[in-house]
């Protein structure tokens, strides 16, 4: 890392003003406001790094201004790069990185609605997060903002972007939807049955969840995250629990980290298989979706008698983890899993075989490459269009680094694509699993619990069965939590699909939707 | 085809019977927690470790006693309290079934006297309780912004017989997602696999509000959602019911006490059944939508 920071300062001169190292694998520059976008330019340019996210936080308490963190990941040598930037309440402007790197858009957006700063020169500054209906002066993560009151309604309205044009009408969909699935709301354009243009908006299950999150205690601040995204409870878990132990300093014990690995792909399972499932399901193919969630039940029972509750929550605790699987359920367990990947193998192998389901999925809702590079996709739909990116191997936590395993890749970015890579995953979990189980040493579930540093940032992060998942937590002096971000993969990748059903038909937005399988709540937060 | 014929009848027949057997409860599951008042002091130690006030005390020193209440209605099963406990008093027993019509049936309450409970060497005195002040009291979260959209007819007139005789054979759900973090509804989905397969009760969920005779509502209500829940409510045909599934959708669970969230379905719509779990198991949403009904087949209430 110090080459890099050389080259930096050599590229830049005065614009990097400080450099530290953080709890784990943490670097921080502190840089000028006006001098982001060239750091950010070089960061990307010349060392190939990667931006994750952008947090802002309300630190004029501590130091009078406020602070955003622009987090980068640095893959060759398993670092993280963050670039604080220092922003004064007089002149609430930073310079927006959108037109250079796209994927800022909604990340700047997000800190324009819920920090009241003014992303200068954002190419989109319409509000994201909180929607018409919020008076313009509040912004519920500024220190100064009461959690529990009770906000009065305004007048206001949301403008969409339209297309013009004879024969063109607008499709409106949602917030409630007709399956049995989250809010959300789609605007379509279309022309016939073809789609010119899609516009989604979200944020209907906005909580504030990150604003609750401040001043809560370790455990508690766990059952928040655990209930970020239902069905991703133990990811978002681990990652925020992960960040906890870095601020702590805490070691977790061998043990714990290989339950850990197995329980995370326990839920990859379950989730992998009702994405399957939905994919049959809205192709009409009953017997594929009958089957697969059959099959997920049966792991929703295997995870409850294995860990007492059948989305995996209560699983973790800052440390380690509260459940154990002891020697004489070993065997068992393994057998079980064998019996269900001989089941699911079964039926994959029918379904590849079923013409009126592969007719649907090819070249449907495809995604290339190059736009999921420049909007920073993340996960099985990244992976999906030829984008090798995974978290468990490029900065490997708990005991991945003790194991091994295939990331499959596949490069035509259709719904095709997006199926075979979680079909593979799927295969790979099996195998971590029995790898897992195995190569576990004996030893303590929980390690000695610390107080947190005082005034320290620290990151967090799991890949999910949607993909990438961050937590960065900050503390405050007195070591309390004072700043929580969520960074969860579907924030990252919904834009995503603003592209992926362009020139597709009306009737296959559901498949092309099911296939990215995206977490509302998770995105609103 | 034949492979899939093949397939199907080697899978056989996986439906599991309804109501469950008595008396059994699902193998390894946490469930809710339950307090044995005979090894219970009252000292308070378990107040501190839950998440969202389920479990609460207070002090009426002018009777010299300690009231101790527990509410399935916040409880969200995270199993912090049982280890917390000096005495063992709070057991997981894979607890689940209890909907119930109103929500002071969810509530227990124990009381204790209060000289007694000092004795404990575990006790906590009142003032160093987190007893932030209740939801009731805080101003203006009482009712959400558009219950006034309601007429009187809509939500005081329930015409329970008539309800009865209407949905008796065959019950049409709309599931409305107010904000839930997608536990309920990985649930909720969960009832139409072939495993709990709702269709042969003649439970059947339909794509619109118009077509329903329930509403099945999961979340906090967010502020968000709080206008879309109403006007999906005036848009069922009346007699209509509405379950509210989900701790989060009984009193905001952890989201409560937010800018951003209403705080439970009955500040924004009449709730005729409450489902306590965070996410409830299948058995228990069917439990709720029968115990909407009255139609509950033979299972023990425990």
């Amino acid at each position: 890392m110090k080459l890099v920071f050389q080259k930096l300062k050599e590229k830049l001169g005065g614009a990097v003003l400080k450099v530290s190292e953080g709890p784990a694998k943490e670097w921080y520059v502190l840089a000028a406001k006006d001098s982001i976008l060239r750091i950010t330019e070089c960061l990307t340019e010349v060392f190939g790094m990667r931006f994750l996210f952008l947090s802002g936080s309300d630190t004029r308490k501590e130091n009078g201004f406020f602070t955003l963190h622009y987090v980068f990941s640095y893959v060759a040598q398993d670092q993280f790069l963050i670039v604080q930037t220092r922003v004064e309440e007089k002149d609430p402007r930073f310079p927006s990185l959108a037109h250079f790197l796209p994927q800022a858009n909604w990340h700047e957006r997000e800190v324009q609605d819920l920090l009241g700063l003014v992303a200068a020169g954002h190419p989109d500054p319409r509000r994201l997060v909180l929607h018409q209906d919020w008076p313009q002066e509040i912004f519920p993560l500024k220190k100064d903002f009461e959690s529990h009151n009770k906000i009065p309604r305004v007048a206001g309205d949301y403008v969409f972007e339209r297309v013009e044009g004879e024969g063109i009408f607008e499709i409106p969909v949602g917030p409630v939807h007709a399956g049995i699935i989250e809010p959300g709301h789609f605007r379509f354009s279309a022309a016939g049955e073809s789609i010119l243009k899609l516009e989604i908006r979200h944020f209907y299950t906005h909580k504030g969840t990150e604003k609750s999150g401040e001043g809560k205690t370790p455990e508690h601040l766990l059952c928040l995250a655990e209930r970020i995204s239902g069905d991703n409870s133990l990811a978002h878990a681990v990652a925020c629990v992960q960040a906890l132990e870095n601020l702590g300093q805490i070691e977790v014990p061998s043990r714990a980290q290989f339950l850990r690995v197995v329980f995370l792909e326990m839920e990859r399972l379950h989730n992998h298989m009702s994405d399957i499932a939905g994919i049959s399901l809205d192709v009409a193919f009953s017997f594929g979706a009958s089957q697969l969630m059959r099959i997920k039940e049966t792991l929703l029972k295997l995870n409850e008698q294995l860990a007492g509750t059948r989305l995996l929550r209560s699983v973790v605790t800052l440390g380690g983890v509260r459940p154990d699987i002891p020697e004489a359920r070993k065997e068992w367990l393994v057998e079980e899993i064998k019996k269900i990947k001989e089941d699911f193998d079964k039926t994959i192998q029918i379904l590849w075989q079923v013409d009126s389901l592969m007719d649907r999925i090819e070249v449907t809702g495809t995604l290339k490459k190059e736009v999921v590079e420049v909007l920073g996709g993340v996960g099985p739909v990244a992976r999906a269009s030829g984008i090798d990116r995974d978290l468990r191997r490029d900065h490997p936590y708990a005991a991945y680094k003790n194991l091994f395993f295939r990331v499959p890749v596949f490069m035509e970015g259709d719904v095709e694509s997006r199926m075979k890579v979680k079909v593979q995953e799927v295969y790979e979990s099996f195998k971590l699993i029995y790898d897992a189980l195995y190569a576990m040493p004996q030893g303590s579930l929980c390690g000695e619990k610390k107080p947190f540093l005082p005034s320290r940032n620290a990151l967090g992060y799991t890949e999910s069965p949607r993909g990438e998942c961050f937590h960065w937590i900050s503390t405050d002096k007195h070591g309390q939590i004072s700043r929580w971000k969520v960074q969860s993969p579907s924030f990252a990748n919904w834009p995503l699909i603003e592209y992926a059903v362009l020139e597709n038909i009306v009737p296959d937005f559901p498949l092309i939707n099911k296939s990215m399988n995206l977490s509302y709540s998770g995105n609103d937060r | 085809m034949f492979r899939i014929l093949k397939k199907n009848i080697e899978t056989g027949k996986v439906t599991i019977p309804y109501p469950p057997p008595a008396g059994k409860t699902p193998e390894g599951f946490l469930g809710a927690p339950e307090i044995d008042p005979a090894k219970c002091t009252g000292c308070g130690k378990c107040i501190a470790s839950c998440p969202t006030q389920a479990l609460t005390m207070a002090d009426r020193l002018t009777e010299n006693k300690r009231f101790f209440h527990l509410s399935y209605g916040d409880c969200i099963f995270c199993g912090l309290c049982g280890p917390v406990c000096p005495h063992q008093a709070i057991s997981f027993n894979g607890k689940y079934n209890f909907a119930a019509r109103t929500k002071k049936e969810l509530r227990l309450e124990f009381s204790f006297s209060l000289p007694e409970c000092r004795k404990d060497t575990a006790f906590i005195p009142h003032d160093a309780l987190p007893l932030k002040e209740r939801k009731e009291d805080s101003q203006g979260f009482m009712r959400g912004d558009f219950a006034d959209r309601l007429s009187i007819e809509e939500t005081g007139l329930k015409l329970k017989d008539k309800i009865q005789r209407l949905f008796g054979r065959s019950l049409h759900i709309r599931e409305v997602d107010a904000g839930s973090c997608n536990g309920c509804e990985v649930e909720i989905v969960n009832l139409s696999n072939p495993v709990y397969d709702t269709e042969r009760f003649g439970v059947h969920f339909v794509a619109s509000p118009r077509h329903a005779d329930m509403l099945l509502v999961t979340g906090p209500v967010t502020r968000q959602m709080e206008l879309a829940l109403v006007k999906t409510y005036e848009a069922t045909a009346s007699p209509k019911l509405v379950v509210a599934c989900g701790t989060c959708a009984i009193s905001g669970g952890m989201f409560d006490r937010n800018y951003a969230v209403v705080g439970g379905v009955d500040r924004s719509v009449p709730v005729d059944v409450y489902i306590p779990g965070c996410p409830p198991r299948p058995e228990a949403i069917l439990h709720g939508i029968f115990l909407a009904l009255d139609k509950i087949p033979a299972v023990k209430k425990d």
